[in-house]
């Protein structure tokens, strides 16, 4: 077995006492695996389980490697997990160049350089020239576009996806699961999607697991 | 981590001080001071402090004034907020009174005596049409022997302060929808209240309850400003006799700040009885099925009431204000014949040096406490635990035990290290009482901040400080500076700890201000107490103003 891709390692996790989820799988490179439940299950604890940001209330253990790197010994900061939430979650402080920037590595240096790759990323998603704009004067399926091309600016090593179409409207939705599915595949991404919606499922062509049922 | 100095760092603060305060201040109340010569415990102070004339009646005025201004107060809020909240003079009135939070007590209670006093304001209103007064009359208002203009001075002060914490609370009681269930049940609007959100609204203020009780039962200059003098109340003697030349005052006194603390005690004590015949007689009430539909009458007092104690500070300020700028005013002239700047003029020479010690104080303790709070906050964020109610108890401890009972041992304290009148030692006691008001302000928009904001910057590969200064803090902006205007304003209004701290070498605006009413200069008086006004209303500009300069581009940073 390759080391590449991310590799949930008997991963569990629990309230109380009760177990709420328990896997193992292998994600590989540009592959997507798919938790399913029902609101409650607990299956977005998985995603911040791998993301570093888990609740203390939860129990959890095993491990996840990303090409062979064991992501829970590192802060949140250090395992560059990329993830999208529901809701854009765009800096409203910042504007969308700001946004972009934000989230280039530090490695690129020099500010022109850094803002060169911010407008090459809204290029990317067709959202040429708006890098002056204001985020919350942008429509939904935009702010979502910005969101993406955020999290792929920071060189993720994998791509969480936290029910990210769920407040698109159905047209959009599938536009934007395209433009995701495709951008991850591109990048040789492994990416866990969580979501309660079987066309989300089926458009992901990978695995699915089910949980709290 | 850094994070983790916090919550211990703040509760040495908080509790520390007040605990060697209580020691230094018992120890000599009980003969112990080897400094001053005390080498052994003895009554000999207290029987003193019994002996000394008018010594009941001044606990009897402090006890019932703490006890009287906060029921009247409260009971102006809960007839308020039952009768009208969900209106729009309600949100109106509540825009109206939130400014006067940031008031100094030692102003507002200015404010008052320009109005009530017998040549004051109302007097020059309706002289001599109604009364045919031609010269001010002889009538003993402001100072009253039995503290009635004090009383009011507090109640008009902590109407607008029970009034914000309860807004605060309502809407974690889900007291809107609470609203909607008991008017279809059929109950008038005060009784829907009372029997449906009122009990688990005062649970979470209770605190800050205690804490206007105890203010109030050993407030010092208001007291002074507006109260009896034959005798005064209980905190305002124990003042004058710790600022006596002569040290062997220093037993006595401290004996009569352990009185001080029982007084506050009992009154604490007394209260918890009213609450539990009030929960008695509101739960018999709710059983019998007590609707009471026709309240109309009841909820017009509330809202005249919250009116009146609005009208009454503005137009305590207002004629603050015209006072500094008067020239010749005779009575009965409800305006100055001659308006001039000779009294701003004047003072100005004099006024530079307690602003600039008013400015660094508030100034550097408001920092300390903005930055202790953020640790606090991060910490419990970090931790997932927020202390709940032992935390609470420690945020509002310097708030509940009377500033005398535990000042007096901490100047004691200053003194024998050579630190008192010292910079750092005013800032230090400062911010023993401006952290409270920090942290409570700080806390509910840091707790409601979404945090997937956090996570999705850590999945972006940024450490927690450069998130913590580059997201969160720039999207709580607003909140930060305006928890900050909070604390400045508070450190301004402090009166007593700078009185004993400060030694009579380090002066602020308050200090200033609070020793002129004696003395009796209305003109420089105005000076002062609007100064002292507009200071905490530069900081609640700032908190505004700044965000809505910086992030004029941002529209989501405006809601």
């Amino acid at each position: 077995m390759t080391d590449k891709g991310l590799f949930l390692d008997t991963v569990s996790i629990a309230l109380n006492g009760r177990v709420l989820l328990a896997l193992t799988h292998h994600v590989l490179p540009g592959g997507v695996l798919t938790v399913m439940g029902p609101s409650g299950s607990g299956k977005s604890t998985l995603l911040a389980y791998i993301g570093g940001f888990l609740d203390p209330a939860f129990q959890a253990s095993g491990r996840v490697l990303a090409d062979g790197v064991d992501l829970t010994v590192l802060p949140a900061e250090e395992r560059h997990a990329g993830i999208l939430f529901q809701d854009p979650l765009l800096f409203p402080h910042m504007s969308v160049a700001g946004n972009l920037v934000f989230a280039i590595p530090s490695h690129v240096k020099g500010k022109a350089a850094r803002l060169a790759r911010a407008d090459a990323a809204l290029a990317g998603v067709g959202l040429d020239g708006m890098g002056n704009r204001d985020p919350d004067t942008l429509s939904g399926g935009q702010k979502a576009r910005v969101a993406l091309a955020r999290v792929l600016l920071s060189a993720p090593r994998a791509l969480l996806l936290d029910e990210p179409f769920s407040k698109l409207d159905q047209d959009l939705r599938r536009q934007m699961r395209e433009l995701v599915f495709v951008r991850a595949r591109e990048a040789g991404l492994p990416v866990i999607l969580v979501t309660h919606d079987e066309a989300d499922a089926e458009a992901a062509l990978g695995p699915v697991i089910r949980i709290g049922e | 981590m850094l994070t983790r100095l916090g919550p211990p760092l703040a509760m040495a603060l908080l509790a520390g001080p007040i605990l060697l305060g209580l020691a230094g201040t018992m120890l000599p109340a009980f003969g112990y001071l080897p400094a001053l010569g005390g080498a052994e415990f003895t009554l000999a102070p207290t029987r003193q402090l019994f002996a000394e004339p008018g010594i009941w009646m001044s606990s009897i005025i402090s006890l019932a004034s703490g006890l009287v201004t906060t029921a009247v107060a409260l009971i102006v809020v809960i007839l308020f907020v039952a009768g009208w909240s969900g209106t729009r003079i309600f949100a109106r009135v509540q825009h109206l009174i939130s400014p006067l939070l940031s008031v100094p007590h030692a102003a507002a209670a200015f404010g008052l005596a320009f109005l009530i006093a017998p040549s004051g304001m109302i007097a020059r209103l309706i002289s001599p049409g109604l009364t045919g007064w031609q010269r001010p009359p002889d009538l003993l208002i402001v100072n009253d022997p039995m503290g009635f203009s004090m009383m009011a001075g507090l109640i008009v002060k902590e109407i607008p302060f029970l009034l914000l914490i309860t807004l605060a609370a309502l809407p974690q009681v889900d007291a809107t929808r609470t609203r909607a269930l008991t008017t279809s049940l059929g109950y008038g609007k005060i009784a829907g209240f009372l029997f449906g959100s009122w009990p688990l609204v005062y649970r979470q203020i209770r605190l800050a309850v205690f804490a206007v009780i105890a203010f109030a039962t050993s407030v010092v200059d208001v007291a002074a400003i507006l109260g009896p003098t034959a005798p005064a109340p209980l905190a305002v003697r124990l003042t004058q006799w710790m600022q006596d030349p002569d040290l062997s005052m220093r037993f006595f006194a401290s004996a009569g700040a352990v009185l001080q603390l029982a007084v506050t005690a009992a009154a604490l004590l007394i209260w918890i009885g009213f609450e539990r015949l009030g929960a008695a007689i509101r739960d018999r009430a709710c059983g019998a099925g007590w609707r009471w539909r026709r309240d109309a009458w009841l909820r017009r007092i509330g809202l005249t009431a919250m009116l009146l104690a609005a009208a009454i500070i503005f137009a305590g300020l207002a004629t603050l204000c015209l006072w500094s700028f008067a020239g010749l005013w005779p009575f009965p002239d409800v305006l100055p014949e001659t308006l001039s700047a000779k009294t701003w003029m004047k003072t100005a020479p004099r006024i530079g040096e307690p602003l600039v010690t008013t400015f660094i104080v508030a100034g550097i303790a408001t920092l300390l406490a903005v930055l202790l709070s953020t640790l606090c906050l991060m910490r419990e964020n970090e931790t997932g635990r927020t202390g709940r109610r032992w935390a609470l108890l420690f945020i509002y401890l310097p708030l509940i035990v009377p500033q005398v009972a535990f000042l007096f041992g901490l100047q004691l304290l200053f003194v024998l290290t050579g630190t008192i009148a010292s910079l750092p030692a005013l800032v230090f006691v400062h911010l023993i009482f401006v952290m409270p008001y920090v942290f409570l302000s700080l806390s509910d928009p840091w707790r409601a901040y979404d945090r997937r904001y956090e996570a999705i910057a850590a999945g972006l590969g940024k450490r927690r400080w450069t998130t913590l200064l580059g997201v969160r803090l720039p999207m709580l902006m607003r909140a930060v500076l305006t928890a900050a205007a909070v604390g400045f304003a508070v450190s301004v209004g402090l009166y007593l700890p700078t009185v004993l701290i400060g030694a009579g070498r380090l002066d602020t605006i308050t200090t200033d201000a609070v020793a002129l009413a004696s003395g009796g200069n209305r003109r420089v008086i105005g000076v002062y107490a609007f100064l002292q006004m507009l200071l905490p209303a530069l900081g609640f500009l700032v908190a505004t103003l700044l965000p809505a300069l910086i992030f004029r581009h941002r529209r989501a940073m405006h809601a």
